[in-house]
C-alpha cells in the first residue's frame, strides 16, 4: 500500500538487517512516557512476583543485587518508530527470580510505581529472554528511563519493557495491560510490526 | 509549518490523536514519524509541523511538500493523550512548548465546537512571536471559558508587558490552575519541555494521575 513519496530520498544509512521494518536507527535515546516521571528510592525498593496460588515473594534492592547481575547486549525496537544497537545493559535475569516460583500459569501482568502496567506471555521473560534492568550504557538508569529498575524484554516493543517495575503478577488469561487498552496491540513483536490493533 | 492534507476518506478524530506520516524513497527505503493532529474534522487532517535541523523527516514536510503532492498517513492513533467532551466537568490546563501545542489546540477547538463550559486554560511557551502555530484560530478561541497566556523564551511581541525567558516553576504556578481546584493537565512538547513540567506540576501540589503527557523526543 505505500508508494514512493514525490522528492524523498531519507537520510541513507548503511542498510541494516537487524533492524525491523518501519523502524529508523537513533544514537540518542527518546523518552516515552504517559505522565510525570516517578520518584522511585532504592531504600524502599520492595519487588514481588505474585503466584497463582496468591502467594507473594519479595526482594529489597539488596536482595535482588545478591541475586547476581549479569551484563547484556541487546537491541531495543520502539513502537514509535526508533531502535538503538547493541546497547549494554546490567540486570537480574528473571530466570533467577522464577526459580522458587510457582507459575503454571500462562501470562503475567507487570506493574509499576505510578501504576503504569503491561502484559507478557511467560514464556517470553524466560530462557534468557528478560531481566530487571539496572544500568544501560554504564550508568545507573536515569529515572526518565524507568530507573532506579526497569523490565527489560527487547524481542518485545519496548513499552513492554515496563519503566519503574515493582513487581509481576502471574495470570490465566492475556489481559491487556495499560498500553494495550489504549490501543498498543497485545504482544508486540517488532518484526511483525505489531504495532497497533 | 501547517500542512492541510484532504483525505476524503478520514473519519474525524478525538482531540489529542496523531498520525503516522510514511515516506518512501524510489527504492523502498522508508522513514516514518509521528505528528499529531490539530483539528478534529472528517475528510480533512491539518498538521503542525516544526523543522528540525539536521531531521529526515521534518525539513522534507516544511520544504520540500507542495500542493497537489501524496503523502502515506496511518491514523488516527492514540487513545491516551485526548480531550473528550462530557468527560468530566474538571477544569484543564493545557500546557505547550513550541509545536507540542498541535493536540492541545485540537483540544482548544473540541471545547469550543462543543460548547463545552468547563475552564480552560492553555500556557504556551515559544522562542518568538514567529514561532506561534495557530495564533489567529488561538485568539477566535479564546473567551470566557478559555484563556491563552504566552511564555516568549528569546523574543517577545513589541509592546509586550511581561518578561521574556524561559517558564519558571513559579511563573508556571502563576499562569496556571490552581492544585486545589484539582485541574486535569495535558502537557505536550520536547522531552526536556514535558519532563521539566511535569516535575514542577508535581512539586506545587498537582496528583500524578492527573498530569497527561506526550513527549514529542529530542534533548
Ligand atoms: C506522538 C507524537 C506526536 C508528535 N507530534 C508532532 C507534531 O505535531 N509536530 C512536530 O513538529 N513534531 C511532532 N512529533 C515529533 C516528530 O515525530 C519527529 O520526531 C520530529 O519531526 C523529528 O523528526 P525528523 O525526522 O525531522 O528528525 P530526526 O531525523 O528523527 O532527528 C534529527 C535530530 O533532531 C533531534 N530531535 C528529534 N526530535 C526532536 C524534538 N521533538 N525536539 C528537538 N530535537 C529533536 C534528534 O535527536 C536528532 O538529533 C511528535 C512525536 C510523537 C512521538
Amino acid at each position: 500500500m505505500s508508494f514512493a513519496t514525490r522528492g524523498f530520498a531519507g537520510h541513507r544509512r548503511e542498510p541494516d538487517d537487524r533492524l525491523p521494518p518501519g523502524q529508523t536507527l537513533v544514537q540518542r535515546w527518546p523518552v516515552l512516557s504517559a505522565g510525570p516521571t516517578p520518584n522511585v528510592h532504592t531504600d524502599t525498593w520492595d519487588f514481588v512476583i505474585r503466584d497463582e496460588s496468591g502467594t507473594e515473594h519479595h526482594w529489597s534492592w539488596e536482595q535482588l543485587l545478591a541475586l547476581g547481575v549479569e551484563d547484556v547486549t541487546v537491541d531495543i525496537h520502539c513502537v514509535t518508530h526508533w531502535s538503538k544497537l547493541d546497547m549494554s545493559w546490567r540486570g537480574v535475569s528473571l530466570d533467577k527470580l522464577f526459580e522458587n516460583v510457582e507459575a503454571e500459569y500462562d501470562y503475567v501482568m507487570a506493574r509499576s510505581y505510578g501504576g503504569y502496567t503491561t502484559n507478557v506471555p511467560l514464556e517470553d521473560l524466560l530462557d534468557g529472554k528478560a531481566w530487571i534492568a539496572i544500568e544501560a550504557e554504564g550508568e545507573p538508569l536515569d529515572p526518565e528511563h524507568g530507573g532506579p529498575a526497569r523490565l527489560l524484554v527487547p524481542h518485545l516493543y519496548f513499552w513492554k519493557s515496563a519503566k519503574w517495575i515493582r513487581g509481576l503478577t502471574v495470570m490465566p488469561t492475556n489481559d491487556p495491560g495499560f498500553w494495550e487498552q489504549y490501543g498498543y496491540h497485545i504482544y508486540g513483536d517488532p518484526w511483525k510490526e505489531e504495532r497497533y490493533w | 509549518m501547517r500542512l492541510v492534507l484532504d483525505v476524503p476518506t478520514w473519519p474525524g478524530n478525538e482531540a489529542g490523536t496523531h498520525v503516522d506520516v510514511r515516506l518512501t524513497a524510489p527504492d523502498g527505503y522508508q522513514a516514518t514519524r509521528s505528528y499529531s493532529v490539530a483539528t478534529s474534522d472528517r475528510g480533512r487532517v491539518v498538521l503542525g509541523i516544526e523543522e528540525l535541523p539536521d531531521g529526515e523527516v521534518s525539513p522534507f514536510l516544511v520544504r520540500e511538500v507542495r500542493a497537489g503532492d501524496k503523502l502515506e498517513i496511518h491514523g488516527p492513533l492514540g487513545s491516551y493523550f485526548l480531550w473528550r467532551p462530557g468527560q468530566s466537568n474538571r477544569p484543564v490546563q493545557l500546557i505547550a512548548g513550541g509545536s507540542g501545542v498541535v493536540p492541545l489546540h485540537a483540544m482548544a477547538a473540541a471545547h469550543a465546537a462543543a460548547s463545552d463550559s468547563t475552564l480552560f486554560r492553555l500556557v504556551y511557551s515559544v522562542r518568538t512571536p514567529a514561532h506561534v502555530y495557530f495564533r489567529d484560530e488561538l485568539a477566535a478561541l479564546a473567551g470566557p471559558s478559555f484563556t491563552v497566556d504566552y511564555v516568549y523564551t528569546r523574543q517577545a511581541p513589541p509592546g509586550w508587558g511581561g518578561t521574556v525567558g524561559r517558564l519558571t516553576r513559579d511563573s508556571l504556578a502563576s499562569t496556571t490552575i490552581a492544585p486545589h481546584e484539582r485541574p486535569r493537565i495535558f502537557v505536550c512538547g520536547s522531552t526536556r519541555f514535558a519532563e521539566t513540567v511535569a516535575a514542577w506540576l508535581l512539586d506545587l501540589g498537582h496528583s500524578a494521575r492527573d498530569i497527561l503527557t506526550e513527549r514529542y523526543g529530542g534533548k
